[in-house]
């Protein structure tokens, strides 16, 4: 990667990922600025009812939270978490939808619906982070991004607690960075700037 | 991959051919559902696509089927059924007569489930369900009361979350993999067609259930569909919605208290 890669016109910067992937979250969260992008995050969690991911970012982070619901508007500067058991899906007039079709690989929310979906409403105006996962969630969804002008970034696998997430979409993919977690912050900072 | 624009077309040539107008509903969610459709069956080219629909009503019935979500469960979101028991239904036991309508009942599992409460408060009797959806075969299997067997583990959890405290397999005869349901609860249901989209108020509620399906509205649509419900409520009667859907927003809000932090609101006036 060039120390000076600048990523320009980010409209919404989305991360993807399942196990041991809320780790490397809390290290980046604290460090990040009000961002001049939506940050958003979709996550494999438990079909519970409770908001406990929810408090856990909201306290590492002084962006703001935005709790999802049906039809919010999509707004730069904060973070939107996908919530349990539903899809998060993109409209094209900056609002969010949810969706409780069927499981894609075995989860819902799922990684390859959202970014399919952020990369059809935003298309080149998209960043795509994968990280660490036991899953195959997110590689197509990477392609999607990919395919839409959009850039990916996928965590190095060896630095991730479960490895093949990443590795599935390292060789599937052809991401613009795979980066270990202090090279994911330090990009995820010079977005926009 | 369905482009915009032929979606567009899709959506004009539906509405032509069989007066169904999806043209409300989430471009997100509808133009998946679509894709999903075409890859499923095959298709190579949008032109053979959109022939078979209109030329062949089988596959148009099927078409609404797949595209419309159908997922449901019994006790979903076993909090909010709780909520019905201690604190819905004993306003409601002081009425006469109990009328609840289930707009978008699908397979019919939250349509037994709140039967469920009902007879566990001995206000089934008196109580009459309506329950109405888009699609005839959700319907079909509504009104059958049947359902899966190996569902039975996860609904009988459901259930003693949401406050059971029976043995939750009295309430239907297992037999060959299937779970059915007992009459006493389906003979005070009644199931018929009825789309949001263009059908009026039929009747007088003092409890409308509508979960998980104005998710797949667009705003304008939503608004036709909550005054709808609103036409459709008694005064001091309840709507229910799904636990990522709201009335905020909408010009009715101002008339409506909300339970606390529930997806229920009470008609004021
Ligand atoms: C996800 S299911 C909800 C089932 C149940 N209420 C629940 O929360 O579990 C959505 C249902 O809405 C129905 N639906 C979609 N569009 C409709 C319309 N225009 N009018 C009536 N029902 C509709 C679908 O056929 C589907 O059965």
């Amino acid at each position: 990667m060039e120390k000076d890669t600048l990523i320009s016109n980010c409209k919404i910067l989305i991360i993807g990922g399942s196990a041991g992937s809320l780790d490397v979250l809390i290290k980046i969260l604290p460090h990040l600025d009000i961002p001049s992008f939506a940050l958003v995050i979709v996550l494999h969690r438990k079909h519970t009812e409770d908001n406990t991911l929810e408090e856990l970012i909201a306290a590492k982070s002084i962006i703001p939270l935005k709790e999802v619901e049906d039809k919010v508007e999509i707004l730069p500067g904060y973070i939107y978490i996908a919530p349990s058991d539903y899809h998060l899906l993109f409209e094209k007039n900056n609002l969010l939808s949810l969706d409780t079709s069927e499981k894609v690989n075995y989860s819902r929310p799922s990684i390859d619906v959202a970014f399919e979906s952020v990369a059809d409403a935003y298309g080149k105006a998209v960043v795509g982070v994968l990280l660490s996962g036991a899953n195959a969630d997110g590689t197509d969804g990477l392609i999607a991004i990919k395919n839409a002008g959009g850039i990916i970034i996928v965590q190095q696998p060896e630095t991730a607690d479960m490895p093949f997430m990443p590795s599935h979409a390292v060789q599937n993919t052809s991401p613009d960075f795979i980066v270990d977690i202090p090279a994911l912050l330090d990009l995820i900072k010079r977005i926009n700037s | 991959m369905i482009t915009d624009q032929e979606l567009d077309i899709l959506i004009n040539e539906l509405y032509e051919s069989y007066g169904y107008d999806f043209s409300g509903y989430s471009k997100a969610s509808f133009k998946r559902r679509v894709d999903r459709l075409y890859q499923l069956d095959g298709f190579t080219n949008f032109q053979s696509f959109l022939s078979k629909i209109i030329d062949d009503s089988d596959y148009f019935s099927r078409m609404v089927e797949e595209i419309t979500v159908n997922i449901t469960e019994m006790f979903r979101d076993p909090h909010f059924y709780r909520i019905l028991r201690t604190e819905i239904l004993p306003v409601l036991a002081t009425k006469p007569f109990i009328r609840i309508w289930h707009a978008g009942c699908s397979t019919g599992e939250e349509v037994y489930s709140v039967a469920i409460l009902l007879k566990e408060a001995n206000l089934l009797e008196k109580a009459l369900l309506y329950a109405t959806d888009i699609s005839p075969p959700v319907l079909e299997v509504a009104r059958k009361g049947v359902f899966p067997l190996r569902m039975m583990k996860q609904y009988s959890e459901n259930y003693m979350a949401s406050g059971g405290k029976k043995d939750f397999s009295h309430y239907y005869t297992a037999n060959y993999g299937l779970a059915k349901f007992g009459e006493d609860l389906s003979s005070r249901m009644v199931f018929s067609q009825h789309n949001l989209v263009s059908d009026r108020s039929f009747n007088e509620f003092d409890l409308i259930l509508c979960r998980n399906v104005l998710i797949y509205f667009d705003k304008e649509l939503q608004e036709r569909a909550l005054h709808l419900f609103d036409d459709s409520l008694a005064k001091l009667g309840y709507l229910a919605l799904g636990t990522k859907e709201t009335i905020k927003f909408t010009s009715m809000q101002k008339r409506y208290k909300q339970l606390e932090k529930e997806k229920i609101w009470r008609k004021t006036h």
